[in-house]
């Protein structure tokens, strides 16, 4: 059994200072040199309070210390236009984007993976709870969630363990905050099995006054833990030092996972909104990884302040919990607010209108020191900057990885080409019926999309759409892409593709992009090609984003995604948000009016390596990823918005993987209304064959339709704007079949049947 | 410390798919002798002091009012718990 | 008119519910379950969500609080009472419809435009819609499943208060497919489907016309409206 903690027990600065001793330091993840710095800093050794501290802020999880040295570029890779829109940008809980009418916009994507491969449900439960409050720390209202998913192969056994669990976490979690889910990625390979990847975004709303920032700049404004209380939750790894003081049997009972519990945040939103509305709070903080370690450092930093925290003020689940973890615990749910003292009547008001448990735990210092007492011995004394900022920075060796040159040489030209329609009919429906191909619902339809009210586009639209303004209709678009598999083949260009679709993606539903987050899943900084994947990959985006003109506001790094010395495809996901004036003009990604032209825009190149075709047809990953260009993304971008503005786009859908037939298949079955299609003209104006016409997955593509009405003045416009465009068919309802002419009629109802029942079969 | 425990099972004659899928799992999984699962819940009032018979009565009528549901559950029992 | 909907903690779409009233025409008021003041409303609406996290059991601690007491006792005077959802939960856990809300058959939350069709047209809430037409609102529920016993169920049956039956597919296991009820007076609906989010154009269900124009669950509010005012 535990022993109560003594106060003689516990290690002081006064210890530190007048006896050394060997302390657990490589256990806890640093390094020898690290160790050392912490000495230098201290012109002492750290008690053991402050060396679990430094040790979990200076992890790669917390630190970004291998990363820091590329993501600078996103900083630093910009124009004035680019920045334009820009209120808050790299650094912060989560970037901040103006959009007009007095409102801003703050969105940010976060992994989970590890967490929910151990214990899938708390896992991404959790994961969707630590994003909501970093868009929530920021002032901001949430108002959706999407989650970007990657499993290991859908047949292999475990796989349905993490699917089910992680599925079930979030619609728990989501669901209970009231906050609609408007789309994500779902992605199943062999390289995700051991190392899924669970990232979860979330956007909040808010007024430009209303922004918040995580300072305590005040000396005197008081530190207020608020929310639920502090428990044993993900302190594992900080049992290490723990062991010293308690018996065997103490620490086995510590969990590693944290347990979410979705009430007490939906209630925390709520008590936030009103400290906002009333404007109580000086500066505010989620408690995420680290725990109390992290919101004390870091607020007391940003400000340039210090803090005198009084430990033994916090409210415990647990009281055996000692100093150390209650310092590292991740218990869920807590928020960090600095409170002027006139204010402090209104906070407790409003803590106790909901219900929320709250202590003070100590105030703001004008010196920059942290300091951290249990009753009245100093456990802590540390300058905070050197906690939260200035952790170790590491340029890791780089190596280029020379496989890539044999993947890269075996393109997919060898693979045979059907001719025969009926075959390529087949080729057509099992590409749709593929896991990664077929319909989402069966994971999506777990979700609330309604909730709020002001849901204007959801899965399996191209983009989430959210009306912000129900006054003017202003609203957001998200979309997030990412291709694993493009990435394996060339990361610099991989990521780059990411950016491409997720940006044409809401260009689709009408909005125009207005900014990025990101959230870069790779294997082991350690392992020298992980991290010349990295460089590629992060020098991809950010020259892509000057390309395309639109900022990097904030993002997220998950390294160690490996199992032995395999590590996942270089997965970075790129999230886009736009922005649209009226969300009644939006744009769905499939026809409902018969006798619409569909028309093809942008250009069709032979590009089928790493495309779905190969690896569903013929299990081949190799070659080179298809090119990017984003001046014709850009202009593809811009003549939909222009034509949407004169209400000519009657629906758009842009063409990715799978190419045109997967597109087109995805039109037809959004309202389940039919087409006829035909193909001569397109292969002959690009001169390409058939599988390249159907499945070729060249960029800067989509279908779209439009009236007779229009027609003239659509395809006059696209002739103006220099937008390649090709009529390769008409919409008809008449029809229950995807007719592509000389190929097959395909039957609705059957493609729908294939489409839809896959993930079932699989999972149910 | 000193507890009363109340027990609810959901009502025998109702469906209880909590149950009913766990008992599938349990088949599945070859566990051919168990035919059947049903998944109630085990409630603990914590008391500072040793509960008297009179906490126990009020504790049974809590159950029957509002820890439980007498349209589709049944309070099984509610009992002190033996202190050692 | 007045028509209040009572916040509890953890309620999700109580904003949804005051926008549908105000859609309809009516004034909506908010009310906070800590309260017994119903500030002089003419009918309630207990809307979605998950109301003290749905511990215990679905809508049962809600059930007890001082804003359900009061609408419980203004019930029997024939307050015209809405419950959506988590409501509907809180008004069987109140006793004030019959029978029980269990966690749906499949085990999953289901989120989907659901088809019912309107089986009592002879309530407060449902006076705008015809015998038997058939509507489509958004259903999201983890615990809809509808159960009670055969008596029970005969007694619903017999005196009609079946409100709506689902239709196409029975999204949750419910006995008889029953989607709502209303108590004999015709003054008390329960349903799990959410009419409140059926009401704007845009932000409703698909409809063969256009993406998301379904606004089926408006005639919910206005039947109240028109019948009170009338």
């Amino acid at each position: 059994m535990f022993k109560k903690k003594t106060e003689s027990n516990v290690d002081t600065t006064k210890d530190a200072s007048s006896e050394d001793k060997d302390q657990p330091w490589a256990e806890l993840g640093l390094t020898q040199d690290e160790y050392q710095l912490i000495r230098e800093i201290l012109n002492r050794r750290p008690t053991s309070s402050e060396l679990a501290m430094y040790s979990v802020m200076w992890s790669e999880h917390c630190s970004y210390k291998s990363s820091k040295i590329y993501l600078r570029q996103f900083g630093q890779k910009v124009t004035d236009e680019m920045n334009k829109h820009l209120m808050v940008g790299m650094g912060e809980n989560a970037g901040v984007v103006d959009i007009g009418e007095g409102l801003a916009v703050t969105f940010k994507v976060e992994s989970h993976n590890h967490p929910s491969y151990i214990e899938p449900f708390q896992g991404a439960a959790t994961g969707v709870g630590g994003i909501v409050r970093d868009i929530l720390s920021m002032g901001a209202r949430p108002v959706a969630v999407m989650d970007q998913l990657r499993f290991g192969a859908p047949e292999h056994p475990d796989t349905a363990r993490v699917v089910h669990g992680v599925v079930d976490g979030i619609s728990n979690y989501g669901n209970s905050l009231g906050l609609p889910n408007i789309g994500g990625e779902t992605v199943f390979d062999a390289r995700y099995q051991g190392n899924p990847l669970v990232n979860a975004l979330a956007v909040g709303v808010l007024k430009h006054d209303d922004l918040k920032l995580a300072k305590a700049t005040n000396p005197g404004d008081l530190v207020i833990l608020f929310g639920a209380r502090t428990g044993a939750d993900g302190i594992g790894g900080v049992s290490v030092l723990a062991s010293e003081t308690f018996d065997d049997d103490g620490p086995s009972r510590r969990p590693a996972v944290q347990v979410g519990d979705p009430f007490a945040e939906k209630v925390l939103i709520e008590a936030c909104m009103e400290l906002y509305e009333l404007d109580v709070i000086s500066g505010i903080q989620d408690l995420g990884g680290a725990g109390i370690s992290c919101a004390t450092s870091e607020l007391a930093a940003n400000g340039d302040r210090g803090m005198e925290i009084q430990l033994r003020n916090v409210l415990l689940r647990d009281e055996s919990l000692t100093p150390e973890e209650i310092l590292m615990s991740e218990s869920q749910e807590r928020m960090m607010a600095i409170v002027n003292k006139r204010n402090l009547k209104k906070f407790e008001q409003i803590m106790n209108k909901w219900e929320v448990e709250y202590s003070i735990l100590g105030k703001v210092l004008a010196d920059e020191k942290l300091v951290i007492r249990w009753d009245e011995q100093e456990i802590v004394n540390v300058p905070p900057k050197t906690v939260a900022i200035d952790s170790p920075v590491y340029e890791r060796s780089v190596e280029y990885p020379t496989w890539i040159d044999e993947l890269n040489a075996n393109s997919s030209e060898s693979l045979p080409r059907e001719t025969e329609p009926s075959e390529i009919a087949a080729q057509i429906i099992q590409i749709a019926s593929s896991a990664n191909q077929a319909d989402k619902s069966w994971i999506t339809s777990q979700y609330d999309r309604y909730v709020l009210g002001n849901t204007a586009l959801s899965m399996p639209d191209d983009g989430g759409m959210i009306r912000v303004n129900e006054e003017s209709g202003l609203g957001i678009t998200m979309a997030t892409d990412a291709n694993g598999k493009y990435c394996q083949l060339d990361p610099y260009q991989g990521a780059k593709l990411a950016l491409a679709e997720a940006y044409r993606n809401v260009a689709m539903t009408g909005a125009r992009p207005r900014a990025v987050t990101n959230c870069l899943n790779f294997g082991s900084p350690e392992n020298p090609e992980v991290m010349w994947q990295f460089k590629q990959a992060t020098t991809g985006l950010a020259d892509g984003c000057v390309e395309a003109s639109i900022p990097v506001t904030g993002g997220n790094v998950s390294f160690y995604n490996q199992t032995g010395d395999v590590a996942i495809y270089p997965t970075p996901v790129v999230g886009v948000l736009g922005v649209i004036d009226d969300v009644a003009r939006r744009i769905p990604s499939g026809w409902q009016d018969t006798g619409h032209n569909i028309y093809l825009l942008g250009t069709t190149k032979d590009e089928l390596d790493g495309s779905a075709w190969a690896e569903v047809i013929h299990d081949h990953l190799g070659g080179k990823p298809p090119e990017v260009d984003f001046q014709k993304e850009m202009e593809l971008a811009d003549l939909i918005h222009g034509a949407n503005i004169q209400g000519m786009v009657a629906s758009a859908h842009d063409i990715s993987e799978g190419g045109l037939a997967q597109a087109l298949v995805e039109s037809s079955l959004r309202f389940g209304n039919g087409a006829r299609i035909w193909l001569g003209e397109l292969m002959e104006r690009d001169g390409i064959d058939l599988t390249a016409a159907l499945f070729s997955e060249s960029q800067a593509r989509a279908i779209v339709s439009v009236g007779r009405e229009d027609d003239v003045k659509f395809v006059g416009l696209c002739e103006a704007r220099g937008v390649p465009i090709v009529r390769i068919g008409v919409t008809d309802l008449e029809s229950s079949a995807l007719e592509i002419q000389g190929i097959a009629d395909i039957d609705l109802l059957e493609l729908k049947s294939a489409h839809v029942r896959t993930l079932p079969e699989l999972f149910s | 410390m000193p507890k009363i425990i109340v027990e609810i099972m959901p009502k025998q004659d109702l469906l209880d798919p909590q149950g009913k899928a766990v008992a599938n799992a349990l088949k599945r999984a070859g566990n051919s002798e168990i035919d059947a699962t049903r998944i109630g819940k085990r409630i603990e009032l914590h008391y500072k002091e040793q509960p008297t018979e009179e906490d126990l009565e009020k504790a049974k009528e809590l159950a029957k009012d509002f820890l439980s549901n007498s349209v589709i559950e049944d309070v099984v029992d509610v009992y002190i718990e033996d202190q050692n | 008119m007045k028509i209040g909907v009572i916040t509890y903690p953890g309620t999700l779409d109580d904003r949804d519910a005051q926008r549908a009233i105000k859609l309809a025409g009516a004034t909506p008021v908010p009310l906070w379950h800590a309260s017994d003041d119903l500030k002089g409303i003419d009918a309630v609406v207990l809307p979605g969500g998950f109301s003290y996290g749905d511990y215990l059991r679905c809508g049962a601690i809600a059930a007890q609080a001082p804003a359900t007491k009061e609408v419980i006792k203004k019930a029997e005077k024939g307050l015209p009472i809405l419950g959506i959802c988590n409501g509907f939960q809180v008004l069987v856990e109140a006793h004030l419809l019959p029978g029980g809300l269990i966690r749906n058959e499949k085990q999953h939350f289901v989120c989907r435009d659901q088809r019912l069709r309107v089986e009592n047209s002879d309530t407060r809430w449902t006076g705008m819609f015809s015998e038997n037409e058939e509507i489509t609102i958004p259903l999201k529920n983890g615990e809809g499943g509808y159960i009670a016993d055969d008596e029970t169920l005969k007694y619903l049956e017999d005196e009609n208060l079946i409100a709506f039956r689902y239709l196409d597919v029975n999204p949750n296991g419910s006995m008889n497919e029953i989607a709502g009820l209303s108590n004999k007076q015709g003054n008390i609906v329960g349903l799990m489907p959410h009419p409140e989010h059926a009401v704007e154009p845009g932000f409703g269900p698909d409809t063969p016309i256009a993406t998301r124009s379904g606004i089926d669950g408006l005639r919910f509010f206005q039947s109240v409206i028109g019948q009170v005012v009338g």
